[in-house]
């Protein structure tokens, strides 16, 4: 099994992602240039946080429109796990992956600090490392991450189950405090119909290894990892 | 064998009306700051201006409503209008 990190023009979280799955993990990773058109055999596609093609147009707009993203596409379909991570998911978000859209942060300001999320989904390829109204710490670091959709939109995402995780207080409360970006509804990770498409705004890969102080990520990658080679081996259901 | 004529045109992208737009509020603010208190609403867009090549007017049009469709504008969030500024023959 092999995991595949994608690199645009301007990722930068993509080798923070690769050293938690080749060296915490131990798993065979490649960096995948955004302008190939295959993924080279990977079974784990991971899109990373940056800020590629520098935020132009809508964070992750263009990047949604690379050479890479058809097959990227084509492997979600297929079922294969694709994890999408700050201006991933805001990639995802654009090109359909997933419904919604981002705006500028409810007070402007590009926000750099811990937040708490409240897990909803513990049965996904993602999530099964973790058990539901858990209330995990990690950092978050964007200007756009105020989720949004339609009424009938967010509507949607709730009966079908698909928001995984949601912004919430220290004691797991949904406060407007604790919604820091002002997002539709406290979200801040959603999945799509299959629950093998992960997007999320706050960064597991910054905090996946007990030196860092936090850890709370590292379940994340560990069993979407196992999930990948269970696909890999016909495992799935 | 028709040919192409150069067209210039601007396509506006705004925030659909029931989307909060945290800049437009930003904006509104600081203009009352500084002495426009007649202000009662901004809205922040984008504008394209965009020269491009098409048969006729109706041509333009569609295409240039395709490519905001397409990457332009956002439909969650954004609506857009087209807007032929000039069809000289190049």
């Amino acid at each position: 099994m092999r995991c595949g990190v994608v690199t645009f023009p301007g990722s930068n979280c993509d080798h923070d992602i690769y050293h938690v799955l080749k060296h915490v993990l131990g798993q065979e990773v490649t960096f995948l240039w955004h302008g190939n058109a295959d993924l080279r055999g990977c079974e784990f596609v991971v899109l990373p946080g940056g800020f590629s093609y520098g935020d132009y147009l809508r964070a992750g707009a263009m990047a949604s429109l690379s050479p890479i993203m058809d097959a990227v596409k084509r492997h979600a379909d297929a079922g294969g796990p694709v994890l999408g991570v700050c201006n991933g998911f805001q990639m995802l978000l654009e090109s359909g992956l997933l419904t919604g859209a981002m705006r500028r942060n409810r007070n402007l300001r590009f926000l750099c600090q811990d937040v708490r999320l409240r897990v909803e989904r513990d049965d996904l390829p993602f999530t099964e490392g973790y058990s539901k109204g858990q209330i995990l710490r990690m950092p978050i670091a964007h200007a756009e991450g105020n989720y949004v959709d339609t009424e009938e939109g967010l509507d949607a995402l709730e009966s079908e189950n698909r928001v995984v995780f949601r912004y919430v207080s220290a004691d797991g409360e949904l406060t407007d405090d604790a919604n820091v970006n002002g997002s539709a509804r406290s979200i801040a990770g959603i999945c799509n119909a299959g629950g093998n498409v992960l997007g999320m705004m706050p960064h597991p890969e910054r905090c996946a290894e007990e030196v860092l102080g936090n850890s709370d990520g590292l379940a994340l990658f560990a069993t979407a990892v196992g999930a990948a080679e269970d696909m890999a081996l016909g495992l799935a259901s | 064998m028709s040919k192409k004529k150069q067209f210039k045109a601007r396509v506006r992208v705004v925030p659909r009306p029931e989307i909060l737009d945290p800049q437009g509020k930003a904006v509104a603010a600081s203009l009352g700051r500084i002495g426009f208190d007649q202000v009662t609403e901004v809205r922040v867009g984008k504008s394209f201006d965009i020269s491009l090549g098409a048969k006729n007017a109706g041509e333009a049009r569609k295409a240039l409503e395709a490519m905001a469709d397409k990457l332009l504008a956002n439909d969650v969030v954004e609506d857009f209008e087209v807007e032929i500024l000039d069809g000289d023959a190049a």
